[in-house]
């Protein structure tokens, strides 16, 4: 709407509703989602528009989003904001007091980076070294010095998180003298399960990992404090500081507000009991009497889990628009990538001294580890489909590339010559010969192009593109098997789908030769 | 019956090429510092053919390339019809001059006819379809039997003849042979032998013709260039370099040919 025809106190008005909504993101395991579900929550009660972006990739992606005001708050944690961002070293005054490290973080952030700590939430959620109780009472052991004594004898399963992280399992070692008889990397989901089954002894825990009750483990204490504080706390971008004091008040209410214990119980609910977040939030929020809630369910369900047919089709409407969008980003991204990978092949057929470098160069960009790509687009291009877009593009381009160069390269070098010799221009000689001998080959470019993208833009939904990532992220967030296979599934029938319906291009555009395949070549 | 037609033909378009003669002198020529061409010189009279004989490596293909411009001599001139090549623009100079390479060079997705239409097309001829089918007649190939096979669905001599078709359907003034035989068997090859006999007598042009059998270029060529490391060492009649040979490479060369078809007539 245009300002001139407004009256001034209109456009005042305006311009406070036109103010961009507040993007509320979170890491991917349970607890960050519901911590960002209770910040959107508490937003939404203050009249402040949110735009929900949960299980962004991890710590790098999420802090990177939040410095270039992509996003604008998530939960995070005192010590990975000490160690894992800052790369700072645990002062032993820290390690005694965790308001010491939060002081020290706030102020650190705030002159690197302009990045706004909250006041902490209340609660801490560290690493919780983990055994089965049975193993604990066999053999006494309490402390981390006790699992020092016996380690040889046990087999560890950590995430490689945990097993890279100087706050992990190096410094562990440094701090107990820790000998461990193997150590195995688990995904979060899994290690859980391993531990109960008893595929391996030892894992690294959250101490309000709701799964920490569930099954009947025992949690050993850190009693030399190698561990710093992690006191959990909402990070606010710059943009959000300058320019919303609204929402910070807002999401300053819950400060101080939530404690271990009950976070146990509400994770416990997500993780374990499957319910929806949004529903866990409403009660957390009601019970700490910041919003008065009336609609919503108060107790736990605990319904046990529906089978996975029923649970797919519970959820097809959704699945449905998640392919949609799946399909979107990689139509698009394989459309541009046509449009620049097939041009850019034919241009390296007619300067094939430089051809091999810009090929390669495109294949280096293949070794990127697609999560490390997206977390460089990021500080460009902010979170959300358009880095997303890109990411996916950059990969597509080598195959069709690679496959357009070589095919009207090596097409028929007698009869291109030939056709050359007789006076057919360079255009001719594209049109009538390389072109139709390297159809297929450039048809098999681009599907293989296709089939990568459409595995690759799963891992779109941790920068917040959506697609079928997104039920895959969060199943392996919240170990819920029937949500990852409700992204899995569908993102590999569209695999298999689309494959199938290239092959039959590759077919159709075969020059005439080749397509009955009965003639053998007499020149042999 | 293919010779009226050929007539026919000629009388019907009131055309008939002229002859271009072919003139090479002293070339030089190296690819990346390795000379292939040392001063060779050869002259073809307009509506002659001649014959570049010699050992693989000695610069032949190369030679023939000059002429229609796929190589750019380090040294020398190359003169087509008496005008230097270099003055001419070379896509209009090659669609004046008929290409056989060693396999062909057909398209391998094009119907024989449509091979054959590729230069009459390239210079916009009116009858494209009826000078590509009159090609064939005379190389011996029925344009209704052959003319929509693919090239993988005729036989190693067909092909060759086929490409003779393209070579001059659109009434090339001179043809550049290279190899045009050399991978065929001997009864093919006869029959291709027999189809070039025919277009010479039915077209008038000036040939090339790269070949390392001496008896094939004594069989079908009215003069004989032997070349030897980048050079052409004796050129002259089939008669000349046998009587008059300039060097004990020509006579070896000679006597060789001659040593193995006196054994093919003693048996």
């Amino acid at each position: 709407m245009g300002l001139g025809t407004l009256p001034l106190t209109a456009v005042a008005q305006d311009s406070v509703d036109r103010r961009q909504p507040v993007v509320v993101a979170s890491k991917p395991f349970g607890e960050s989602y519901l911590l960002a579900e209770l910040f959107a929550q508490v937003l939404e009660s203050h009249g402040i528009a949110v735009v929900r972006r949960p299980g962004l990739g991890a710590t790098e992606i999420a802090f990177q989003a939040l410095r270039s005001d992509a996003i604008d708050v998530y939960p995070e944690y005192t010590g990975t904001g000490l160690l894992a961002i800052l790369g700072d070293t645990l002062e032993d005054a820290m390690r005694a007091d965790a308001r010491r490290t939060f002081v020290h973080v706030a102020r650190r952030f705030d002159d690197l980076y302009g990045v706004r700590w909250l006041a902490p939430l209340g609660f801490q959620n560290g690493y919780a070294i983990a055994v089965r109780r049975e193993t604990a009472e066999r053999l006494q052991l309490r402390t981390l010095s006790d699992l020092a004594r016996v380690g040889p004898q046990l087999n560890a399963g950590f995430t490689s998180d945990f097993i890279g992280r100087p706050d992990g399992l190096p410094g562990l070692r440094a701090a107990y003298g820790l000998r461990l008889g193997s150590v195995r990397p688990l995904a979060p989901a899994v290690k859980y399960a391993a531990l109960a089954e008893g595929a391996v002894d030892v894992i690294d825990g959250y101490s309000t990992d709701g799964l920490l009750s569930q099954h009947d483990l025992v949690t050993l204490e850190d009693d030399r404090r190698f561990f710093p504080p992690y006191e959990a706390a909402a990070l606010i971008s710059p943009r959000l500081a300058r320019e919303h004091p609204e929402a910070i008040v807002a999401l300053n209410a819950l400060s101080g507000r939530l404690d271990e214990r009950s976070m146990r119980v509400f994770n416990r609910r997500i993780e374990v009991d499957g319910d929806p977040i949004a529903d866990v939030a409403a009660v957390v929020l009601r019970d700490i009497g910041l919003v008065r809630g009336t609609s919503v369910a108060s107790a736990s369900t605990g319904r046990p889990r529906a089978g996975f047919a029923s649970f797919f089709w519970a959820r097809r409407a959704e699945t449905l628009s998640l392919t949609a969008r799946h399909l979107e980003l990689v139509v698009a991204a394989l459309l541009a990538a046509v449009l620049v990978a097939l041009p850019l092949g034919l241009i390296l057929e007619r300067a094939r001294r430089s051809a091999e470098w810009v090929v390669g160069g495109l294949g280096v960009l293949q070794t990127i580890p697609s999560i490390a790509l997206l977390a460089f687009m990021i500080p460009l291009l902010g979170v959300g489909v358009r880095p997303a877009l890109v990411a996916l593009w950059l990969y597509a381009l080598y195959p069709i590339a690679r496959n357009t160069y070589t095919g009207v390269r090596d097409a028929d070098p007698e009869a291109v010559e030939a056709c050359e010799a007789m006076g057919a221009t360079a255009v001719q000689r594209l049109r009538w010969v390389r072109l139709p001998l390297a159809a297929p080959v450039i048809v098999a470019g681009i599907r293989t192009s296709a089939v990568i993208s459409i595995g690759a833009a799963t891992l779109a939904a941790f920068i917040g593109a959506g697609g079928l990532g997104e039920p895959i992220v969060t199943g392996l967030a919240l170990a819920d098997s029937r949500l990852i296979l409700s992204g899995a599934l569908p993102a590999a029938l569209l695999a298999i789908l689309v494959d199938a319906t290239l092959a039959l291009v590759e077919r159709a555009v075969r020059p005439a030769h080749l397509r009955t395949g009965t003639h053998p070549d007499p020149r042999g | 019956m293919v010779d009226r037609q050929g007539k026919l033909h000629r009388t019907l378009t009131g055309i008939r090429s002229v002859a271009l003669d072919l003139e090479a002198d002293t070339l030089h020529h190296a690819y990346r510092g390795t000379p292939a061409l040392a001063g060779a010189s050869v002259r073809v009279p307009a509506g002659t053919v001649t014959a570049l004989v010699g050992e693989s490596g000695c610069g032949k293909t190369t030679l023939l390339r000059a002429f229609n411009r796929l190589v750019q001599p380090d040294r020398g001139s190359v003169r087509v019809g008496g005008e230097d090549v270099l003055t001419l623009d070379p896509v209009s100079l090659r669609r004046r001059l008929g290409y056989v390479p060693q396999h062909g060079g057909l398209l391998p997705h094009w119907t024989v006819r449509r091979n054959v239409e590729l230069v009459p097309r390239l210079t916009a001829m009116a009858d494209v379809t009826g000078a590509a089918d009159d090609a064939l007649e005379h190389v011996g190939l029925d344009p209704g039997r052959f003319g929509d096979r693919l090239p993988s669905e005729l036989s190693g001599g067909q092909r060759q003849r086929a490409a003779l078709a393209r070579a001059l359907a659109a009434k090339q003034e001179a043809m550049l042979l290279d190899e045009p035989f050399g991978a065929l068997d001997a009864i093919s090859r006869g029959e291709v032998h027999d189809a070039f006999d025919r277009v010479r007598r039915d077209f008038s042009f000036t040939a090339l013709l790269v070949t390392h059998d001496l008896a094939e270029a004594a069989r079908l060529a009215d003069r004989i260039a032997v070349m030897r490391v980048g050079r052409v060492e004796q050129e002259g009649t089939v008669e000349d370099l046998q009587r008059v040979p300039a060097s004990d490479y020509v006579r070896d060369l000679f006597e060789r040919a001659r040593a193995a078809h006196a054994r093919l007539g003693s048996q």
